[in-house]
């Protein structure tokens, strides 16, 4: 289950992903509070031509336009995305797995613990044949679940007019919509750098043993599920 | 891995209750209007998801009001094809001859000039306009509700859809009949304090503030009501998901 789903989640980030930079393209800047426009002064703008012709990008040339299917994927990716949470949340919680292998396991929790684990990245030790997560990358993990994901849906979520009609503090709270906008974005890149550095620690750890624990399981990594 | 027969068992029954609850959830989803006209195709899924869970969660929702004091001092049009000859003539008369026909699924379907619409009642609010692109602004709209528009024609019992057509060619939209008799749906004639300008849609958009800004159309001059959406265009609602555009545009 722990499988499927992380699959699951790696397709509709990725679709999220790529459609999400194609929408930007249509308006590469980014305001704070409740509106901002061509006309309004942006908090920062990121440096690339836009899509459409009334955007100043600094360019004088304008891409093609593919916010359409860009627009209906990601909002697709972000239903699979939800629903593979769901599924996954309702596992983590039942099944244990939470407990077993994300939570640091009690006589971990100090900082002690997380700096040996930084320090022995920083030696760039050769990874052992560890039998599970250790505690920097269990706390990695319960941040890209608890916190990262969690607050992607909430900010996108407050996108939506109609969202927002039914329950006004959800956009409220986050300063307005176009601070919702810009934190979304920001809530982006985190979530590619996690994605980045957890790329890079799978190919350390050895990138062919670490994909097929992940995939089709087996004893090597000792954590995956038999499900 | 090895497959017990139990399993396979469970994992059968769960794949046949899984198929009916599918059809049965069709069915239901149908006859309480959850399905949208544009449900088919890859993204079909994605589009029905949305519309039936925010038709489930927001249908009696009021839009966010703002107040004065935020209404963007800048508001943002988007460009517009030149004017036809025959709109700049109704501009030139001031839009006393604009005329709004609506037609279709209505008891008494009727011509209404920007007078007409007025004498109906003229109300007002300060909502923002999204941009599918990511820009918005907050504007005072002052207009004639929709709802109290289709109160004077009458509506036949089939009615479901509500289909708008701009004055510009080729440009037209729907929305469900939820939408179309919301509190909030204006067809609007003014803009913080003056007319509507034409850059802004004037002299007549319908504004949808529930939905991003492409389904409010400009320059609106016919609205016919539809049992079903499937005899206009390509039969998805609105020229928008033949470019990928959700019909349903609250997101």
């Amino acid at each position: 289950m722990v499988r499927v789903t992380h699959w699951l989640t790696f397709v509709a980030f990725a679709a999220l992903l790529v459609t999400g930079i194609e929408l930007i393209i249509s308006h590469p800047r980014f305001y704070w509070g409740e509106t901002g426009n061509s006309g309004t002064t942006p908090l920062f703008r990121i440096p690339i031509p836009s899509s459409r012709d009334t955007v100043p990008s600094g360019y004088n040339y304008v891409l093609p336009d593919q916010n359409g299917w860009s627009r209906s994927m990601h909002f697709e990716a972000a239903w699979i995305l939800v629903i593979t949470a769901l599924v996954y949340g309702i596992y983590g919680v039942t099944s244990g797995h939470f407990k077993r292998n994300l939570f640091p396991v009690s006589g971990q929790r100090s900082w002690q613990a997380y700096w040996a684990v930084m320090r022995k990245y920083l030696r760039r030790a050769p990874p052992g044949d560890e039998q599970s997560y250790n505690p920097l990358q269990r706390l990695a993990y319960l941040a890209v679940i608890f916190i990262l994901f969690p607050m992607m849906i909430w900010t996108g979520l407050a996108l939506s007019p109609s969202f927002n009609a039914a329950m006004p503090w959800f956009v409220g709270v986050l300063g307005g919509r176009q601070s919702a906008r810009t934190l979304h974005f920001f809530f982006t890149i985190l979530l590619v750098i996690f994605f980045v550095v957890h790329v890079t620690m799978v190919a350390m750890g050895g990138f062919w043993r670490r994909m097929r624990a992940m995939t089709i399981g087996g004893a090597s990594a000792g954590e995956e599920e038999s499900a | 891995m090895t497959i017990s027969r139990r399993k396979l068992i469970t994992t059968g029954l769960a794949a046949a209750a899984g198929a009916t609850g599918l059809g049965v959830a069709d069915r239901l989803a149908r006859s309480y209007g959850l399905i949208p006209p544009d449900s088919g195709g890859v993204f079909g899924p994605g589009e029905t998801l949305t519309y039936a869970a925010q038709r489930l969660l927001t249908r009696h929702s009021m839009a966010r009001e703002f107040s004065r004091s935020q209404i963007s001092p800048k508001p943002f049009p988007n460009a517009l094809a030149p004017p036809t000859d025959a709109f700049k003539l109704l501009q030139a008369g001031g839009f006393r001859d604009w005329q709004l026909v609506v037609d279709g699924l209505v008891e008494r379907p009727t011509v209404f000039s920007l007078a007409d619409l007025r004498s109906i009642g003229v109300r007002s609010q300060i909502t923002e306009v999204v941009c599918e692109e990511g820009w918005s602004y907050v504007a005072e709209w002052i207009g004639t509700p929709l709802s109290a528009v289709l109160r004077e024609t009458g509506l036949k019992p089939e009615a479901r859809f509500a289909m708008y057509r701009s004055y510009e060619r080729g440009w037209w939209d729907s929305i469900d009949l939820g939408d179309a008799q919301h509190p909030q749906t204006f067809l609007t004639m003014g803009m913080n304090d003056g007319d509507l300008p034409v850059p802004f849609g004037g002299p007549l958009r319908l504004r949808v503030p529930r939905q991003l800004g492409y389904k409010s159309v400009k320059f609106v001059n016919h609205i016919t009501v539809a049992d079903s959406m499937k005899k206009f265009g390509s039969g998805q609602g609105s020229p928008g998901p033949d470019y990928g555009y959700s019909w349903y545009a609250g997101i």
